[in-house]
């Protein structure tokens, strides 16, 4: 609460807008919840339907937590011509993670897709909670998320 | 030993040079360098740091060692490497042979002509003396002491030069336009949310010489009289914002951004915003309405947002590249910029060369190059020995150019003229295992997702076009489906509100135009030429060929395969999901794919 209370004054002191304002809550909860839209209406004066329109209509607000690992898969057209889709396609089946989720039930991981990286010259490129693996195949991938579901298992 | 007293060892970091492992390779030099106390002997005249993006990505991590000025480039580096470079080179005055870079390298050059690149790779973007050294900063401080906000404008103007993020309308006109408005706030916004998958030009630019930037945004500034500047960034790009801002404000600490800058009257602010990851916000009525804090959705225009912007106010925005060019223009002088390109095209444009090409990486051309010298002399060819079918540029906006257009000149009007746009300058090169109808599909399913939904053209008829498109992809054509999309896409192109509808079905009427015998194969025969739709092909082993190793059994994640060992394996086509497993690990070609 004293962290929503320190990010609507911000915004109170005509810091920020709306777009920050939301990436700040992010930042310090990891999705925007259903709490935070409230808290900041009720604050601020500004509808609860402008806030979520802002925060659905840009692809970094997450409404649900990420999982604890994150893979991202580039899916820009130099990746997609080197076959991104085999692999995105084959780490969902790996994952069991259906088309329209992206984080397993567990939420041990969430696999999220990108527009483009910018290093094409790697492609196909995945990144493994922010590492980059370039020149990607499903293979490696599939091999390094066994051994990290290892690794927190014995944890 | 001979008397060396100046070493410079500059370390690839831009975005592909950090996937291959940059930071280690310059970790590794500087660990290297202490511990045989060089810097000592050479009193200090030994350095290793860190610049952008040195173009040919493919080579990273790629090292450039000067001694006394004389260059010498190693190429594929690795940590491991570094103490014989160190010992040999460095210290013994013989560069190591092996490893350094080839004629392919010299060739990829050959042909370009730096000048928004120019001091990418060279100035260490995190030093802000290191572009002073250059010359950086010099032309805004010439612009505002002795020159006036006219003056500027015409000397962009008649330096030719038009934006560098699509459209290409003239820089130096939208200056005048935005100076000619009365009003008193003026903004000048740099537009570096950079969306095209497939391009990384602006990246690289910041990334690599984020001054030039903001030297051009001041110089901007000066001329159309704005006081207020903002970046406008994708928050995708980390290493961006994180070198732009400290390069803002070492700016200020400078005196170049602020209140009365150089000394003179003239106050200017720069500030940063974070994108939040939407296409749409590459427009600048619907970037506006991102910096006010809103859904980023465009609005008609005019009024055009040089008289009526940000705040209702007169907004200059410029993209990356464009801004990049300004303080080179200056320095140079107009007539050398126009001196390059064409009649219409002047100057230079970078490209982000990618795909199935062997020297992947950042270009810079003089505008109306043929397409053929990039592919061929710059890009070194097409990988693996395959043929070339089409070039892709312009990204979702653009086209497909077809190889045997390949004399066509790269420039705003020819590419226009074939079907295609220059945009932002990605330029993806494809090869016969591409399907052009895969490549149609995949830029309107990026455009559909990213339509902000505000007019109903771009938001129903993008996904109506990607239904279609699916559906003949899947192998469920019909007759009459091309008059469908053609008509479709008209339809979109016409009626749209912004730059996104207008130009979302390009990639579609580009392929239509040029591959329109691969559609007519997938609707008709229900084939893929290209051997790319997985739901056309069939897998098959081969008895003759099939070892029965297991590779394929143990490969397939659907269990469609069985077979003894040592004995020929067999797919069952109605359990198999055709996603190619079996296809890319047998070792004796014996699965078959039709």
């Amino acid at each position: 609460m004293e962290i929503l209370e320190g990010i609507a004054n911000k915004y109170r002191e005509g810091e920020g807008n709306i777009i920050s304002l939301l990436q700040d809550t992010q930042e310090a909860f990891g999705c925007i919840t259903r709490e935070a839209i409230n808290y900041f209406s009720e604050e601020l004066g500004i509808p609860p339907s402008r806030l979520y329109g802002v925060a659905t209509f840009y692809a970094q607000f997450r409404l649900k937590p990420a999982g604890r690992h994150i893979i991202t898969a580039c899916c820009g057209t130099a990746c997609h011509v080197r076959g991104a889709e085999r692999i995105i396609s084959g780490l969902q089946r790996e994952l069991d993670i259906t088309e329209n989720e992206d984080t397993t039930p567990d939420r041990e991981f969430t696999l999220e897709k990108v527009a483009c990286l910018g290093t094409c010259s790697f492609a196909p490129v995945a990144l493994i909670d922010g590492n980059v693996r370039g020149k990607a195949n499903l293979d490696t991938i599939v091999k390094e998320i066994k051994k990290i579901k290892k690794d927190d298992r014995e944890k | 030993m001979i008397v060396r007293n100046d070493i410079a060892i500059k370390i690839c970091m831009g975005p592909a040079g950090i996937a291959a492992g940059g930071k280690a390779v310059l970790e590794a030099f500087r660990q290297e360098l202490s511990r045989s106390d060089i810097p000592a002997t050479l009193q200090d005249k030994c350095s290793s740091h860190q610049v952008g993006c040195l173009g040919l990505c493919a080579r990273d991590v790629l090292v450039k060692v000067f001694i006394n000025g004389d260059k010498t480039i190693y190429q594929y580096v690795k940590p491991g490497m570094v103490e014989r470079i160190v010992a040999e080179h460095i210290i013994g005055g013989t560069p190591v042979q092996e490893w350094l870079v080839d004629e392919a390298y010299e060739n990829f050059y050959k042909k370009q002509v730096k000048v928004v690149l120019a001091d990418v790779g060279r100035v260490d973007p995190e030093d802000i003396n290191d572009y002073i050294r250059t010359g950086g900063y010099e032309s805004a401080r010439e612009m505002l002491l002795e020159r006036s906000p006219l003056d500027v404008i015409a000397e962009i103007k008649a330096s030719g030069l038009r934006g560098r993020g699509g459209a290409g309308f003239l820089t130096g006109l939208k200056w005048e336009l935005a100076r000619m408005s009365g009003e008193k706030d003026k903004y000048i916004i740099c537009n570096a949310d950079e969306g095209d998958p497939g391009a990384f030009m602006d990246r690289a630019v910041i990334e690599g010489n984020p001054h030039s930037v903001i030297e051009g945004m001041i110089i901007g500034a000066f001329a159309v009289g704005a006081e207020k500047g903002y970046v406008y960034i994708r928050a995708e790009y980390p290493l961006a914002v994180e070198r732009l801002k400290s390069a803002i404000n070492q700016a200020y600490e400078a005196g170049y951004l602020g209140k009365e800058i150089f000394r003179t009257p003239v106050n200017f602010d720069v500030k940063i915003k974070l994108g939040a990851g939407a296409f749409v916000c590459g427009e600048e009525t619907a970037l506006i309405a991102s910096i006010e804090g809103e859904r980023g959705m465009p609005r008609p225009k005019p009024p055009f947002p040089v008289n009526k912007g940000l705040w209702q106010q007169p907004t200059v925005i410029n993209n990356v590249e464009t801004l990049a060019n300004i303080p080179y223009i200056i320095r140079n002088g107009c007539g050398w910029y126009a001196s390059y390109g064409t009649e219409s095209s002047r100057g230079t444009k970078v490209f982000a060369l990618t795909g199935k090409i062997k020297n992947t990486g950042l270009i810079e051309v003089p505008m109306g190059i043929p397409l053929k010298d990039i592919i061929y002399d710059i890009g070194g060819g097409i990988e693996g020995g395959k043929a070339l079918k089409a070039v892709q540029t312009g990204g979702p906006s653009g086209g497909c150019i077809p190889a045997d257009m390949l004399d066509l000149k790269v420039d705003y009007e020819s590419l226009s003229r074939a079907g295609s746009i220059v945009g932002s300058g990605g330029m993806i090169v494809l090869d016969e295992d591409d399907c052009m109808v895969n490549m149609a599909k995949y830029f309107i399913q990026f455009t559909q997702a990213e339509s902000c939904g505000k007019c109903v053209p771009c938001r129903v008829g993008t996904k109506r076009l990607l239904e279609m498109l699916d559906r003949i992809t899947k192998g469920h054509g019909k007759e009459g489906d091309i008059e469908r999309l053609e008509r479709m896409c008209t339809g979109i192109k016409t009626s749209s509100l912004c730059g996104l509808g207008q130009t979302a079905p390009n990639p579609v009427l580009s392929t239509l135009k040029h591959f329109r015998e691969e559609y007519e194969a997938h609707i008709r025969d229900k084939k893929c030429p290209a051997k790319a739709c997985k739901e056309l092909l069939t897998y098959r082993i081969r008895e003759d060929l099939c070892k029965g190793c297991g590779a394929c059994l143990k490969a397939c994640p659907s269990g469609a395969i069985t077979g003894e060992k040592k004995k020929p394996h067999k797919i069952y086509s109605d359990i198999c999901i055709r996603c190619g497993a079996c296809f890319e690990v047998c070792k004796f070609n014996s699965v078959e794919r039709e």
